[in-house]
């Protein structure tokens, strides 16, 4: 099993991720974790909520994964996502990538954050002070 | 036919499934023309896909008996 793929409404464990990808051939692990942020164009972030498509995004995360592994002489790559509310500061989502050199990893792992941003069917919804909105999406 | 809606769509729906009448043969298109029309909010989304099965699906695929459709609105997980 070279990839982990896991959608959770439980906060993600950084350190048993980073673990799983580790193995004696691999010479490097990049890890990209991404967390709420306060603030967004100057208004105060009160939390977030993710919404997934679950079936769908599992599917979408592995094809992503099974493409890293094509492209790049990758040996592990994990990629968990979280849903839910989630307060500033929290994790969302987490990729780590293990290959023998660092090109690789850092590559997989940027092509991996970028792309499941653009074709995973997961949803995040900002809530403000004053309102809320669903991002990338003004009905 | 039973659509599944997420994040915004469900908020346009009021609902997380909606039922539409869809004649056998009809194609995804169809189907977004026919949603359109029924909720015209849609059209300010901008784009938002249509999947079927779980796979993005293409304008011309011919919707079956038993397939799960579910309209995608623009994505930003992560």
């Amino acid at each position: 099993m070279n990839i982990d793929i896991k959608i959770s409404v439980d906060p993600l464990q950084i350190q048993s991720c980073i673990d799983w990808v580790m193995s004696p051939q691999c010479g490097g692990i990049n890890v990209f974790i991404g967390t709420v942020r306060n603030v967004t164009k100057g208004k105060k972030v009160l939390r977030l909520e993710f919404e997934a498509y679950q079936s769908m995004a599992m599917s979408e995360m592995n094809k992503i994964a099974k493409d890293v592994l094509e492209k790049w002489p990758v040996q592990k790559i994990l990629i968990h996502h979280r849903t839910g509310i989630l307060q500033t500061g929290e994790v969302p989502v987490i990729i780590a990538v293990a290959a023998a050199h660092r090109d690789a990893a850092f590559d997989a792992c940027r092509y991996t954050i970028d792309t499941l941003k653009q074709t995973v069917p997961i949803w995040k919804k900002e809530v403000f002070e004053d309102g809320e909105i669903w991002v990338a999406a003004h009905p | 036919m039973k659509v599944l809606a997420f994040g915004v769509v469900k908020e346009i729906f009021n609902n997380s499934i909606v039922d539409v009448d869809l004649a056998d043969g009809a194609t995804v298109e169809k189907l977004k023309t026919l949603l359109e029309k029924k909720y015209p909010l849609l059209n300010q989304l901008g784009s938002y896909m249509i999947s079927v099965n779980n796979e993005y699906a293409t304008m011309n695929y011919v919707i079956q008996k038993g397939d799960e459709v579910a309209i995608i609105p623009p994505v930003s997980g992560g």
